[in-house]
């Protein structure tokens, strides 16, 4: 394509990008920069059915004052992404200095929101992501080789997850698990224990978690593979069969090899979604055991009357750059392969 | 029930406003023609009050419309701040009408209240510096919910006092085999057991920040005293217990679950009545004031108040229009109507045993929660940072330092401290 061609052919395409993903970025950067005005506050007397009291209120005109002159907020800097609500660099300074053990170190550490809810991020994602490859390639396997009258029904039934809102689909299991639900009842009478609870241990709970989030996220691995499946040359199977391979030699050095480029590109999107984990924490009710990176964000903006903007805002500029460093080994590998084909 | 419930309001509010057009008073709803937008919580109460200013004003509105949201206090501020606001009044409790005034999104209502206002008792209006911001007409608290019948069988025919007596109730009861978790208490994290501590917080006449100022005043005697009294009590508690909020501790109480609870005061009625349980749990469930430290202490509960505002950013016409409604509707014949779903302030009102609770910790010397600009914040606070405590991963000073760390983080972006 001529280089002409090639910059008509993609301006509709840049210039949605550009008005809808990197200026909102941009503008959630600007914001983070700023904090709110300082809330000029006046001693009062306020009276109601209880009697009355000396309280202090908000003097709402002299604030508004202030808000009128300069309505982005007083300029902070970066402070707010070193603050303890981020990534905390004068705490972590000071639990360095006076802890004595690594584990006394990591324990102040993870005692800190942002580490604390970056630790269930990541250890959610590193386990999600391989297990869903894996399995996911696993069924589309086991699916291809059905007979065709089953293979409807299979795929069908394979997809329902998916069509489940994560919201519901999550409470569905939070009730199951429930001590009254199928699943928690069962558990407890396996064990003989009444008061065994998944909902009152953290690592039962971040279990739940992973084993939701494997459930949720299988179908689109599954039918990316599936579909991808179906473009596997026939002839060089049977090349592969001719030459004594086992059915399972054939998958793992024929078909996967040719699935290649899908497991890429499944990866990503895979990273890119379980980084974002936020629906089962809140259907869960997790949050004491279990928080992520875009819950703290949410529970920021829910701060009612006082929406923390520039916390919010700092967080999420931390999500994208960390999830651009997570995504880096697999699209430099994806770039190296196009460069091959190219030469 | 509930629909029978809406079926008695409308018809009697019917009754009354014909009775009201029959004596000419029709002239108390203010301008005609206007619109009114009502933003509230989602409860029977709030419902009744709603339903009465509708039957009463709706058909001079140019348009009624309300919307009862669990979500109320999520969207308040937004949804005021335009102009004109989305909503002509917002019905507010003590911590959510703070919200609104912060921002200054509600307006004084002392000229309303003199030409419409004449029936209400002046206590209901909630002042600040003489600028009435808004009209109460319910109150609601935390309290101590007993099963008389469990108690009777471990030996102990008084409801307890103290929280010394819950402990040592819920103790006797595991120990008979009864139940292993007698107790229930809305500690889901968030919002519900940043509450939860306040409760015992305030009984142990704890402050939350140094007088007159921003900065947080938690990490005291009072507090760690507070989180000792918790930790005692979430022993007992059932072992989800920080996944419950008010829905799960009262589905657990109508099982026939728990013995004891802490539960709010609002939830009396759908316990007491005949639905979603047996008769053996309602006709045993006493309610009593909220536990003291010491006996005759002051109750560990925050008071709140229920009551209705009306928007800054309106014609001066839809917010006459949108008090008379309102004003309208709290009469002795709608609490007449809807006796036991709230502790009213209202003349009429006859407290029954779903109001016991609420009255006994009122009169106990309960504190309100308290109306200070930043209060939110802190209680924000302390619902994400004392999870880690409740499930014994660090001490209690550790947890309030965290707490006051997190609010100090927060309230300088807020701009409540430098």
């Amino acid at each position: 394509m001529k280089h002409r061609t090639f910059f008509w052919f993609i301006l509709p395409t840049l210039s949605a990008m550009i008005l809808f993903i990197a200026l909102p970025i941009v503008s959630v950067f600007v914001q983070s920069l700023f904090v709110a005005h300082e809330q000029v506050q006046v001693v009062s007397e306020s009276c109601g059915p209880f009697g009355c009291t000396e309280t202090t209120s908000v003097d709402t005109e002299a604030t508004a004052k202030l808000r009128e002159e300069q309505p982005l907020g007083r300029f902070n800097g970066l402070n707010t992404y070193f603050n303890r609500s981020h990534l905390a660099i004068s705490d972590i300074g000071e639990a360095w200095a006076n802890t004595n053990s690594m584990g006394e170190f990591w324990r102040e550490v993870y005692n800190l929101p942002f580490y604390n809810a970056l630790t269930f991020t990541l250890v959610y994602t590193f386990i999600v992501t391989p297990l869903v490859l894996v399995l996911g390639l696993a069924i589309a396997v086991g699916v291809n080789n059905l007979p065709g009258a089953l293979k409807g029904l299979a795929i069908f039934i394979s997809l329902l997850p998916f069509l489940v809102t994560p919201l519901v689909g999550s409470l569905i299991l939070f009730w199951m698990v429930d001590g009254d639900g199928v699943i928690g009842a069962t558990i407890q009478n396996i064990f003989n224990d009444p008061s065994l609870s998944l909902k009152a241990s953290t690592p039962l709970m971040w279990t739940m978690l992973i084993v939701y989030g494997v459930w949720h996220t299988l179908p689109f691995s599954f039918i990316t593979f599936y579909a991808g499946l179906q473009t596997v040359p026939a002839d060089t199977v049977e090349a592969a069969k001719i030459d004594g391979a086992s059915k399972w030699q054939s998958l793992i050095h024929v078909i996967v090899p040719h699935l290649m480029p899908l497991v890429s590109f499944v990866t990503l999107m895979l990273i890119m979604d379980n980084f974002r984990v936020f629906e089962p924490i809140v259907s869960f009710s997790a949050e004491a055991h279990a928080r992520s990176l875009s819950w703290i964000i949410f529970n920021d903006l829910r701060e009612s009357g006082n929406p923390l903007y520039a916390s919010a805002g700092a967080t999420s500029l931390l999500t994208i750059i960390l999830v651009v460093i997570l995504m880096m080994p697999v699209l430099i590998r994806t770039w190296r392969d196009f460069t091959r084909k190219a030469h | 029930m509930f629909l029978k419930k809406i079926a008695i309001t409308g018809l009697v509010a019917g009754l009354m406003s014909t009775t009201a057009h029959a004596e000419g008073h029709a002239a108390m709803c203010g301008p005609e023609g206007q619109s009114i937008r009502i933003l509230a919580s989602d409860f029977p109460a709030i419902h009744a009050v709603a339903d009465a200013a509708e039957q009463n004003c709706g058909a001079q509105a140019a348009e009624f419309t309300r919307n009862h949201t669990t979500e109320a206090r999520q969207i308040m501020n937004a949804a005021l701040t335009p102009n004109p606001a989305e909503y002509t009044s917002v019905i507010v409790a003590n911590s959510t009408l703070t919200q609104l005034m912060n921002d200054g999104l509600v307006r004084p209502l002392n000229d309303l209240v003199e030409k419409y206002g004449q029936n209400l008792p002046k206590n209901l209006m909630i002042t600040l510096d003489g600028n009435i911001m808004a009209v109460a007409f319910m109150a609601n608290s935390q309290h101590l919910f007993s099963r008389k019948d469990i108690l009777a069988e471990v030996g102990i025919d008084t409801v307890p006092a103290t929280y010394g007596e819950v402990i040592a109730a819920a103790k006797a009861i595991r120990e008979a085999g009864i139940m292993e978790h007698p107790l229930v208490m809305n500690m889901q994290t968030g919002w519900n057991v940043g509450e939860t501590f306040n409760l015992v917080f305030m009984a142990h006449g704890g402050e939350f920040f140094k007088p007159g100022t921003a900065e947080p005043a938690i990490n005291s005697p009072a507090g760690v005293a507070a989180l000792a009294t918790l930790k005692e009590l979430v022993e007992y508690a059932h072992p989800d217990h920080l996944t419950q909020a008010s829905n799960e501790t009262q589905g657990l109480w109508e099982a026939g679950q728990a013995a004891l609870g802490i539960m709010w005061g609002s939830r009396g009625a759908p316990i007491l009545d005949d639905e979603g349980s047996t008769e053996e749990i309602t006709s045993n469930t006493v309610l009593s004031a909220a536990p003291s430290v010491e006996p005759g202490g002051v109750p560990g509960a925050t008071l709140w108040w229920d009551g209705f505002t009306i928007s800054t950013n309106i014609s001066d016409a839809e917010a006459e229009a949108t008090f008379a409604a309102l004003a309208s509707g709290l009469t002795a014949e709608m609490v007449a109507a809807n006796n036991d779903d709230a502790v009213w302030l209202l003349e009429g009102f006859k407290p029954g045993p779903a109001a016991a609770g609420v009255a006994a910790t009122a009169q106990g010397g309960a504190k309100p929660y308290p109306m200070i600009p930043q209060i939110g914040l802190m209680h924000n606070a302390l619902g994400a940072e004392l999870s880690d405590f409740l499930k014994g991963g660090e001490s209690a000073e550790k947890a309030l330092a965290d707490v006051e760390a997190a609010y100090i983080t927060a309230a300088k972006e807020a701009g409540f401290l430098k």
